[in-house]
C-alpha cells in the first residue's frame, strides 16, 4: 500500500547527484579533451599528450605498478582472509590491526613509508646499525628508480590490501561452512577445500576486489607524489601537472580519458574472466 | 595431529604469520609516530632514534605553521557536509532498494555500482570548469559535491543492508498498530538503524578526510588538510611532513575503529 | 459487529494469479482459519484484509465500512506475525502499549490495558524485558497481548504458532483458543497444520491454487470433503482414491469390487468418476469375496494405537489403519471391505464431489 511514485521520489536526491555530478562531468571532461576553444573537434590535444616525452614513461609506470601491486594484494588477502577464518579466538582485534590501513589516506601512507625510505630513514638506520651499509643510500634519489619503484609498490601493498581484506572476508562470510565440510567429507584436503571450493564461490567478491583494486591502481596519485616527487611519472600525476603546472586543460582531459579508457577496459576484461554462469551463485 | 587436522607445524606457521603480518601493519605507522613525537633536529639526524622522544616541538611547530589551523578546519567543514549530503542523499535510495520492487530498481543498482568503475577523482577536471562558471570554484560547498559523489555509492550500498535487515513485519505490525508511513519509520525503523547510519556517516566523513587529488585541483585559497599537505611537499621540512601525516592518520583510525563492526556487513551485500 | 465481506477479491502478481475471486463472509466473533498449503494464496488474502497488500479487484468491507482503500491503521484491525514482530528497541511493556500510545490513549487507561493483556497472557513479570531477552514462546505471547490490548474488532494472524516447538504449540493452542473465545473478536487465523485448524476453528476455509475449494466446520471438512483436494489434503493419512468404472444404473465396479454410489445419470456429465475412502473406514475380513478389496501390503508403520498399513490394490497406493491387535507382515494379503456411508465419490475431472 504505497504511491507508485514513492520509491522514485526517494531515489530523486541521489539521482540528481549522480546526473550533475557524475554523468554531465563525464561527458563535459571528453568533450574538453577533443575540441578546442572555438568548440570545434580536434585532435590536436591527444596528439600533444601522445608526443610530450613523459606520456610513454608515465603509461608505462603506471601499468607496471598495477602489475606488480594488485596480484599481491589479493593473493596477501586471500591468505589473511584464510588466515582469519581459521582462528576461533581474536579474530575482531587481528580483523581490526589488519584494517587499519582502511583509514589511511594514500598522501599519508606516501609520507609513512618516506619515513622509512628517505635518506635519514629507518631503514638506513637499520642497514648501518646492523652493518649491511657504511653509509646511508638515498634511496629515494633520481639515480635510484627500481628502489622508488619498490617503495610505491610497498607503501601501496601496505595500504590498500585493507580493502581487499574487507571484500573477500565479507564474501567468505557469505560462504556456508557446509560445503567445505562436505568437500572434506568427500576426501579434500586443506588445500583442495580452497582451490575447489572457497575460491570458485568467492568469485563475485574477487571479481569486485580486483575492478576496485585495479581502477584505484590506475589513479595512484599522492603515494607517487610523497615518494617519487617528479622522478616517477604516472598518469595521475601527469593530469595534475598538466592542469596546474602547465595550464593546459585539455591535454589534462585528454589524459583523464587515457586513465577513464583503461579502467573501463579493466572492468571489462575482469568481469569476463570472472564471471559466474547463471544460477550458479550462492 | 591434533583432532581437527592440524599438524603442530602448520599452527605454528598460522601463529607465526599472523604476529608477522600485524607487524608489518603496525611498524609503519609506528615509525611515523615516532619522527612526529621527535624534535626537528632528531628527525634529521643519523642514526635515527628507534622510539621517540616525546619531543612536543615537531606537532607544536606544524600546529601553528601558517595555514595549517585554516586547512583543518576546512578539511573539516567539507568532510562534515559530504557526511550530511551523502547520507541525505543516500539513505533514501538505500531505503527504497529494500523496501520496493519498482521499474529500474536494477538499473539504478548497475548504475550505483558502476560509478567505482570510474576513477572518480577525476571528475574533479570538468567540475572545475563546471564550479567557476556557477561560482562554486574554490568553495567548501564545491569539494564537498565532489567528495559525496565518492562517499554516495557507499553510503547508498551501507543503507541498503542496513534497511534490509531489519525484518518488514515490524513496519506493518506499526501499520496496523495505527502508524502511517512515517510515523512507522521514525518509531520503529529509524531508532533500530541508527547506529549503522552513524558507522555509514562515519565512513563518509573518512573518505572526505582523505582525498587528495580532488582536493588539490578544486581549492587554491581553501585548502583542505590533504591539499595543504601535497602543495608543501617539495619544499615543506621532513619534520613537518611527518607531524602532518599523523594529524591525517590519527583521526582516521579511531574512525574506522567506531565503524569496524559494518566494514563486512556492507561489503557482504555489495557482493551480490 | 464486525462481520468481515470479502467479495469477489483476486490477485494478480505480473502474471501469476496469487487469487482467483474469492469470495467469503466471516460472521461477527467467528472463529475462520485459512487451511492450506504453502503458496495457496492465504497469506496473501490475510494481507489484503489487514491492508499490508493491495487486491486486484474486489471488496473487502469490515462491519459496514468498506476497507479495501483503507490503509491498515483506519481499518480497526490487530494482526499477529509469524515471527511476531516484537519491537527490539521497545520494552514489553512499550510494545503492548505501542498501539494504545498511537491512537492517543491517557497513560492510566494504557496501564490498566497493558497489565489486563498481560495478565491474560501470562507475561506479567516480563514487562521490563527487551525482546532479545524473551524466548521465542515469550515473544509470541507479547504479539498477541499487543493485539489483545487493542480491543480490536478484527484479530488477524498469520501462522502464529508455526515457529513454536510441538510441545509448545500444543499448549499456547488451548490457551489462544480460551483467550479468544473470550474476547469477541472476529478473527481470521492463517495456518498450514490442519490439527491446529480443526482443534481451533469455528469454520475452516481450506484453500488451493488460490480458491477456496470448501468452507465448513472441521467434521463436516473431514466426513464430506467437497472437492479431492480437501480428501487428499485433510487427514493424517489422506483419504484413498481409486477409478470406478460403472457396472449397472447405481452400481460401480472399483479394483474389481461392486460397490453402490451415485446414479449414472447423476454422474452423466462426469466423464470419469472416482471412488474415495478414509483408511481408518475399512473394516478387514477373514477372506476373499466379492464385496472386499484385495490388497498386497508393502510397508507397515506401527504407530502405537493403531497400526499403518500401506498396501497396492490394482497398482495403486491404497493406506489402511488397523488395530494395532492384528499381526500382519510385508507381503501379506489383506482383506478390506469399505464401510459403506463412508464411501465417497469424485467427478475426476471437476474434482468436485458426487
Amino acid at each position: 500500500m504505497y504511491p507508485r511514485s514513492l520509491p522514485y521520489l526517494l531515489l530523486l536526491p541521489s539521482l540528481a547527484l549522480l546526473a550533475v555530478l557524475f554523468l554531465y562531468p563525464f561527458v563535459l571532461v571528453a568533450w574538453q579533451a577533443i575540441s578546442d576553444d572555438g568548440g570545434q573537434f580536434t585532435t590536436a590535444h591527444f596528439s600533444e599528450m601522445l608526443g610530450h616525452w613523459k606520456f610513454g614513461t608515465a603509461f608505462t609506470n603506471t601499468l607496471l605498478l598495477t602489475l606488480a601491486v594488485v596480484p599481491i594484494q589479493i593473493a596477501l588477502a586471500l591468505y589473511m582472509a584464510s588466515l582469519v577464518t581459521g582462528m576461533s579466538r581474536g579474530r575482531d582485534a587481528f580483523l581490526y590491526i589488519w584494517t587499519i590501513p582502511l583509514g589511511i589516506s594514500d598522501l599519508a601512507a606516501g609520507i609513512i613509508w618516506l619515513s622509512i625510505f628517505e635518506q635519514t630513514g629507518f631503514l638506513n638506520t637499520f642497514m648501518v646499525g646492523l652493518g649491511f651499509s657504511e653509509q646511508p643510500e638515498t634511496f629515494l634519489g633520481y639515480q635510484n628508480k627500481g628502489t622508488i619503484f619498490l617503495a610505491i609498490a610497498l607503501a601501496e601493498i601496505w595500504r590498500a590490501t585493507a580493502i581487499v581484506l574487507v571484500i573477500l572476508v565479507a564474501g567468505m562470510g557469505l560462504i556456508p561452512k557446509e560445503y567445505k565440510e562436505a568437500a572434506e567429507v568427500f576426501g579434500a584436503s586443506r588445500w583442495q577445500q580452497f582451490t575447489k571450493v572457497t575460491l570458485p564461490l568467492l568469485k563475485p567478491s574477487l571479481q569486485t576486489a580486483m575492478i576496485l583494486r585495479v581502477i584505484l591502481a590506475f589513479e595512484v596519485f599522492a603515494v607517487v607524489a610523497a615518494l617519487g616527487g617528479t622522478n616517477m611519472p604516472i598518469l595521475m600525476g601527469e593530469v595534475y601537472n598538466w592542469q596546474f603546472v602547465l595550464r593546459d586543460a585539455n591535454v589534462a582531459a585528454a589524459f583523464a580519458l587515457v586513465i577513464l579508457g583503461i579502467s573501463i577496459l579493466c572492468t571489462l576484461i575482469i568481469m569476463w574472466f570472472l564471471r559466474t554462469p547463471k544460477g550458479a551463485t550462492l | 595431529m591434533t583432532v581437527d587436522g592440524t599438524s603442530k607445524t602448520m599452527l605454528w606457521t598460522f601463529r607465526i604469520s599472523t604476529v608477522v603480518l600485524c607487524l608489518w601493519v603496525l611498524v609503519p605507522i609506528y615509525f611515523l609516530l615516532t619522527n612526529t613525537l621527535s624534535s626537528p633536529e632528531e628527525v634529521v639526524a643519523f642514526p635515527k632514534r628507534v622510539w621517540p622522544s616525546f619531543n612536543l616541538e615537531s606537532i607544536s611547530f606544524f600546529l601553528t605553521f601558517s595555514g595549517v589551523g585554516a586547512a583543518m578546519w576546512n578539511s573539516v567543514l567539507v568532510a562534515s557536509v559530504t557526511m550530511v549530503l551523502s547520507i541525505a542523499a543516500g539513505a533514501p535510495a538505500g531505503y527504497a532498494l529494500s523496501r520496493f520492487d519498482f521499474k529500474g530498481k536494477s538499473f539504478y543498482r548497475v548504475l550505483i555500482l558502476m560509478t567505482r568503475a570510474f576513477p572518480l577523482p577525476l571528475l574533479a577536471l570538468p567540475l572545475a570548469v563546471l564550479y567557476i562558471r556557477i561560482g562554486l570554484d574554490d568553495t567548501i560547498l564545491g569539494l564537498a559535491l565532489l567528495h559525496t559523489m565518492l562517499a554516495l555509492p557507499f553510503a547508498v550500498l551501507i543503507t541498503f543492508s542496513l534497511f534490509s535487515g531489519i525484518p518488514v513485519e515490524l513496519e506493518e505490525a506499526a501499520w496496523t498498530l495505527g502508524c502511517n508511513r512515517f510515523q512507522a519509520f521514525r518509531k520503529v525503523i529509524l531508532p533500530l538503524v541508527l547506529p549503522g547510519i552513524t558507522a555509514s556517516a562515519i565512513f563518509a566523513f573518512v573518505i572526505s578526510w582523505n582525498e587528495v587529488f580532488g582536493a588539490a585541483v578544486l581549492t587554491i585559497e581553501n585548502r583542505t588538510l590533504p591539499a595543504f599537505l601535497l602543495q608543501g611537499l617539495d619544499q615543506a621540512p621532513l619534520h613537518l611532513k611527518f607531524a602532518g601525516g599523523a594529524v591525517l592518520v590519527i583521526p582516521a583510525l579511531i574512525f574506522i575503529f567506531m565503524v569496524r563492526k559494518y566494514l563486512f556487513a556492507m561489503w557482504g551485500i555489495a557482493n551480490r | 459487529m464486525a462481520e468481515i465481506k470479502i467479495k469477489s477479491v483476486a490477485k494478480r502478481f505480473g502474471k501469476v494469479e496469487a487469487l482467483k475471486s474469492i469470495d467469503l463472509t466471516i460472521a461477527d466473533q467467528e472463529f475462520l482459519v485459512l487451511l492450506g498449503a504453502s503458496g495457496c494464496g492465504k497469506t496473501t488474502l490475510l494481507r489484503i484484509v489487514a491492508g499490508l497488500e493491495t487486491a486486484s479487484e474486489g471488496e473487502i468491507w469490515i462491519g459496514d465500512k468498506r476497507v479495501d482503500q483503507l490503509p491498515p491503521r483506519d481499518r480497526g484491525i490487530a494482526m499477529v506475525f509469524q515471527n511476531y514482530a516484537v519491537f527490539p528497541h521497545l520494552t514489553v511493556f512499550e510494545n503492548i502499549a505501542f498501539g494504545l500510545r498511537m491512537a492517543k490513549v491517557d497513560q492510566a487507561t494504557i496501564e490498566k490495558r497493558v497489565s489486563k493483556t498481560a495478565e491474560l497472557m501470562h507475561i506479567e513479570a516480563l514487562l521490563k524485558r527487551y525482546s532479545g531477552q524473551l524466548s521465542g514462546g515469550q515473544r509470541q505471547r507479547v504479539a498477541v497481548a499487543r493485539a489483545l490490548a487493542m480491543e480490536p474488532e478484527v484479530l488477524l494472524m498469520d501462522e502464529p504458532l508455526s515457529n513454536l516447538d510441538a510441545l509448545l504449540r500444543m499448549e499456547m493452542r488451548a490457551e489462544l483458543k480460551s483467550v479468544l473465545a473470550e474476547s469477541k473478536t472476529t478473527t481470521i487465523y492463517v495456518t498450514h497444520d490442519q490439527v491446529e485448524a480443526m482443534s481451533m476453528a469455528d469454520r475452516i476455509a481450506i484453500m488451493n491454487k488460490g480458491e477456496i475449494v470448501q468452507a465448513s466446520d472441521a467434521v463436516d471438512i473431514y466426513r464430506n470433503p467437497a472437492h479431492r483436494f480437501v480428501g487428499s489434503f485433510i487427514g493424517n493419512p489422506p483419504m484413498n482414491f481409486l477409478p470406478a468404472k460403472p457396472r449397472s444404473e447405481d452400481t460401480w465396479s472399483v479394483a474389481g469390487v461392486k460397490l453402490s454410489g451415485p446414479n449414472h445419470n447423476a454422474a452423466a456429465s462426469a466423464s470419469s468418476v472416482e471412488f474415495a475412502i478414509r483408511p481408518e473406514d475399512l473394516i478387514p475380513v477373514s477372506e476373499a469375496s466379492e464385496d472386499a478389496f484385495t490388497a498386497q501390503v508393502r510397508v507397515i508403520e506401527p504407530l502405537g494405537s493403531h497400526v499403518l498399513a500401506s498396501c497396492m490394490v490394482d497398482d495403486q497406493l491404497f493406506r489402511v489403519v488397523v488395530d494395532s491387535d492384528k499381526s500382519l507382515q510385508q507381503g501379506d494379503t489383506l482383506y478390506v471391505k469399505p464401510m459403506y456411508d463412508r464411501m465417497r465419490w469424485f467427478d475426476s475431472s471437476t474434482e468436485r464431489s458426487l
